[in-house]
Parts: C-alpha cells; structure tokens; sequence
C-alpha cells in the first residue's frame, strides 16, 4: 500500500481494485480473477506513467516531498560501505539534520554530507525534519575541511525546507554558519558533487550544494523560497503556493534549462518511493560520473572551476 | 589617470542623481513618534537628532556622507537578463522593475563607487533599501560582484553597507544562485590580501545575510539595525512564540558575537578608515593624530562620553 498523493487518485483506484481482486483470489480460488487483475495493472501502469509524464510543478512539490521517498540515510545505506558517522560542529551542538562522515563510495574514500528528513514520527522529530540549525552547518564545514585535509572527495545530498527558523538558531547565527558553508564549498580543493534529492530549500540547500557538478532528481524541486512562504510573501496570501510552484520555476527541468544543475536524475515511473533502489542507483551513476569527470584535476583547478561555474550562472541567459 | 576628472561633485550628483523626495515634509520619529523636518533628518544623514534614531538613508546619500568631501565616482554595472522568470503576481515583475526605476531613478538595488575616506582609497558598495527592499537579484548579485572585482583590480578594500530583505522572489532560483556567485568573487578579494568591511544597516536579512554581509573580515551594525536570517514572523509562525525583546537587532547580534560594533552612522567613516589604515600599515589620519592629541583618541570609551557625538555602543561593554 502507497501513501497517495491527491492527483494520484485515479491509481489509487485502480490499485485499489486490483489488491481487492487478489484477496478475492487469495479466498477462493475457484474465482479466476487473473485476466481483471492483468488488464486493470496495465491499466494502473498507463495512469501512473501518463500522470507522472506531465506532472505540474505543484504535484512535483508533493511528490519531492512524499513521506515514502528515499531520504539522505537510505542513500547512505545503500551505497556508502565503512560508513563512519561524525557528530558535532566542536562550538556547541549536535544536529541531528545534517548527516555527515566518511565512507566508500564504489570502494573508494568518500565523504557524505546531507539534510536527513526522518521517516515516521519519531525519527521526523530526532531530523528535525531535515532543518539544520547554525551546527548543522559547521558541522558540514568541519567535514568538508577533514576531506579536503586527506584529500577525499566530497557528495553531498540536499533534502531540506530550509534552514531552521528558530531563536536559538538566530542567536548561534544561522546566516553566519550557511554563509561560511557556502565559503568553505568555494574553497574546497577536492571535487565536490551535490545532489539534490528531494526538496533544494533555499540558503539551506545552497549551503551545501555549491558543488563542482549538481544533479537534480527528477521530480525534485529546488526554490529560493518554499512554495507556501512565497505566496504568504507575494500574494499575501499562503493558500496560494501552487501559483508561486508554477511562477518561481522550481523544477529539475526548469533549472536545467536555466544552466543551474548539471544533469536530471532519472525516477522511476511514478516516483522515487515506488522504487527507491532504481532511484538510489540512478542518482549513484550520476555522481560516479561527475568524480570520474573530475578526477585527475589539482585543488586549484577544481576550486577555480567551481567558482567560474558558479559565476556563469546567468550570464548566458 | 583621467578618473579624478570624472569625479562627481557632490551637489551635481545629488541634482543627477535619485533623490529622496519625501511625500510629506515632516517625518516621523519611528521610535518617539517627534516629528522631524526632512531638512533636518537630510543634514543629520537621516539619524534623528534628538532619539538617535537611525533611519534608511539612500545609497547616493549615503555615499556622499562617506566619502571625503563627498567625492566619488561610480562604477558602471553591467547589464543583465530582464526577468528571465517571466515572472508575474499580482503585477508583472518587469511592470514593478520600472516603477521602481522610476521612484528611485536607480537601475537596480546596488551601486559601487570608488572615493577616499580620510585620504584612504577605497571601493564602496551600497545597498538602498527603496529598490524592491534592497533585494538581491541578478543585477544587484553582479553589481556586488563588480564591486568585489573593482576593489580586486585596483587593489583597495572593499566597505559595503548591506540593506536588503534578502533573495528577489521574482528571479526565484537565479536569485539564490547570487549567494554562492557573490561570495565567489569576495573570495578573490580575499585571497588577494585585501580587507572587506561589512556595515549592517537596517535591514539586513535572507540571502544577504547569508552569504557576502556575514563574511567580513570586520562587520559593524548600525545602531537598532535588524540583522538576521529568517524573517521575525516566520520564526513566530515557526515557534508559535513571542520573540525576545530586541531580538535580531544590532545590539542583539554583538552580544551574541556576530557583529564586532555598533556604530553610530556619524562615525563609520573615522571607524572604518582607522581599523582599515592599521590593518594596510598606512600612517593615521590627520584628523584621527589630533584626536589623540586632544586626549580623546578614538577610544570607544570617550566618545560616548562626548555628548554631542554618540559613539559606538560597543563602549557599554568596554
């Protein structure tokens, strides 16, 4: 059973249906029910890859932020051996939003950073639901030192709404920790590739996706701003916010034609959550790929590039 | 070296240039209520004179308030995409660009300028807050950049005074990009050796704040400025609670040790080029010699002792 989303209703239906059928067959298996199941999964697979062909920038907004989708741990699990964990900015905490360590990525040395969300109650709360706080942040630069210090490679996996808006985090400086991150991902001397898994919010996501090459999910969606905050900013009015989806261009494709992620990331139909490892696996071909375009350069080269790509943006537009 | 001659004088570029016309002579005091004549808040480079309030002062104000004799000449901008968006809300953001250019006579939020502060040669770049809230987009972003490599090629140090309410919402994610793409440029300055001052005025928020106005190598607020990252009501809608009294205001921010100083506007220019002239081993000023003279050196100490001239509230926690 998925967790549907509202303009998934038709699938659901279908879905629906199809898992009746199967208790039915499962009851008595005299009813032959096979045919039905066979032609309404087909019929299921059409709806499914006909609603995800043309998903509008709202629905995408949902679907990046499905509960189910995979999350910066599930990429870790799956791809990252030896993962080593690191905990603490050194100045004041431990944020539970910023992962970020040392393992092996194809069996080579490699450093993780990215937002974790949470996946049940629990586990949302302990994340904080992938908003960092000013030592989320510090965290990620003190990490980022260490790998350029041994010469390691840098990943790092957006997936946040942005950085948290709190007291606390104002009073620890929350502009002064992503404005530093930002600083510490120019200066980086090892190559460093981004992805942005499901939700690139805003200064939080840029924080650590200032990156040699930047890929995008493709139903991810990557925004100065959240849909809802914007439309409370510009119509005054929150209940808007598939109105900002639509005008702000937050989508993969958007960005990429505007020259700001390198490459989309291809989902399986009907989501990264209804297959997670083919998800996983796609976004892994994509930063092996960047390493391996990357590999061979200097430290100067690599910071050099990192800082023209960046001056680019725009420029040719 | 033809620049002197194309230096601006200062009552001519404040015919040229965007004035501020006040819809109404008397202003009020946003902090006592007085109200206060436009002239008077103009002379006083918009502090008010008896509160010490510190209002939004325009960038050409501004720079001719900081620069020595009021001299200086602007850096021309490049040009950039109009509203590659095509972005509209209730208006079309290329509609609201030329209302403001026409309220302002600004072409966009950011303008650079090079001049001397107390003899010292420095590049200057300033945000005015009455062009869209001073917000970052994609010709403020490469404003800010040709400031950073204007300072860079003439190798002087950079003095920006941030004013923004943070990213342009109408350039959606090419406003974002002017975070990493502005500190970019202010990492050349920097490793080029040559010192970045950053003044905070009132308000400095959002993307602004965090990239390039929170990565100086000195940051100096202006008195009662609000400086932070989120805006005060997201917060609020964030913690469903009231916020602390005097939260993400200047003096707030150097408790927590983000800001070095609160300093009063008339005194930024000695500030700024003291600190800056120690750090490039240039002798001090003429003016700053017979301070000491006097016995009243600059210390943070005596002036706020001197009651006609606020001084830096630093001094409270001297």
């Amino acid at each position: 059973m998925y967790n549907y989303l509202d303009f998934e209703r038709p699938v659901a239906d279908l879905e629906g249906q199809i898992l009746e059928l199967r208790k039915i067959e499962a009851e008595d298996g005299a009813v032959d029910v096979h045919e039905e199941i066979d032609r309404l999964e087909t019929r299921s697979r059409d709806a499914l890859a006909s609603l995800y062909q043309k998903l509008t920038p709202w629905q995408k907004t949902q679907v990046a932020r499905h509960p189910d989708r995979p999350h910066c741990n599930d990429y870790i699990k799956r791809l990252i051996t030896d993962f080593t964990p690191l905990a603490g900015d050194r100045y004041y905490a431990e944020d539970y939003a910023m992962i970020a360590g040392f393992g092996r990525f194809d069996g080579q040395s490699v450093a993780v950073i990215g937002q974790e969300k949470g996946n049940d109650t629990q586990t949302r709360l302990k994340h904080n639901f992938g908003m960092a706080r000013p030592e989320g942040y510090r965290k990620a630069v003190r990490v980022m030192e260490l790998a350029a210090r041994f010469d390691i490679p840098v990943v790092t996996l957006v997936d946040t709404a942005g950085a948290y808006p709190g007291i606390g985090a104002e009073e620890r400086g929350q502009a002064e920790a992503i404005a530093r991150s930002i600083e510490t991902c120019l200066n980086l001397t090892v190559p460093l590739v981004s992805v942005v898994l499901g939700e690139g919010g805003s200064g939080g996501a840029i924080a650590i996706a200032t990156a040699n090459r930047v890929y995008m999910l493709e139903h991810a969606i990557y925004s100065v701003i959240s849909p809802e905050a914007g439309a409370s900013i510009l119509w005054r009015d929150a209940t808007r916010a598939r109105d900002v989806a639509q005008a702000m261009k937050i989508t993969a494709q958007d960005l990429k034609e505007f020259g700001i992620i390198d490459a989309i990331v291809e989902e399986p139909i009907g989501g990264a959550h209804r297959d997670p490892d083919s998800a996983i696996e796609a976004a892994a071909s994509h930063v092996r790929a960047g390493f391996s375009e990357l590999s061979g350069l200097d430290g100067a080269t690599l910071k050099t590039q990192r800082r023209e790509k960046f001056l680019s943006i725009g420029r040719n537009l | 070296m033809n620049w002197i001659t194309n230096y601006v004088r200062p009552k001519f570029s404040s015919l040229l240039g965007p004035r501020t016309v006040p819809d109404n002579l008397w202003i009020k005091c946003p902090e006592t209520g007085e109200m206060v004549f436009h002239k008077d808040l103009e002379a006083n480079q918009w502090v008010v004179p008896s509160s010490g309030f510190h209002m939004k002062i325009r960038a050409y104000d501004r720079l001719k308030a900081f620069f020595d004799e009021g001299l200086y000449e602007t850096v021309d901008l490049p040009e950039v995409a109009t509203d590659p968006l095509k972005f509209r809300d209730s208006k079309r953001y290329t509609e609201r660009l030329k209302e403001y250019r026409s309220k302002t006579s600004m072409e966009d939020a950011v303008v650079v300028a090079r001049g001397d502060i107390e003899d010292l040669p420095i590049v200057a770049t300033v945000q005015d807050f009455a062009f869209m809230g001073g917000s970052l987009g994609m010709a403020a972003g490469e404003a800010i950049i040709r400031g950073f490599e204007t300072a860079l090629a003439e190798r002087k140090p950079m003095v920006l005074f941030s004013a923004s309410g943070g990213a342009r919402m109408q350039e959606g994610i090419l406003s974002l990009m002017q975070l990493p793409r502005t500190t970019a440029a202010l990492e050349m300055l920097k490793e080029a050796g040559l010192p970045y001052v950053v003044v905070l005025t009132n308000p400095t928020a959002g993307g602004v704040s965090a990239s390039y106005a929170m990565l100086g190598d000195v940051h100096i607020a202006e008195p009662g400025a609000v400086i932070g990252f989120a805006g005060a009501r997201v917060i609020e809608q964030t913690i469903r609670e009231k916020l602390p009294d005097g939260f993400q205001r200047a003096e707030y921010l150097l408790e927590h040790g983000m800001v070095d100083m609160v300093v009063h506007r008339h005194e930024l220019k000695p500030t700024i080029s003291s600190l800056l002239k120690v750090w490039l081993k240039k002798p001090a000023s003429v003016k700053s010699q017979a301070r000491a003279l006097n016995g009243s050196g600059r210390s943070l100490q005596s002036e706020t002792a001197s009651a006609d001239s606020p001084g830096p509230t630093a001094s409270d926690a001297a």
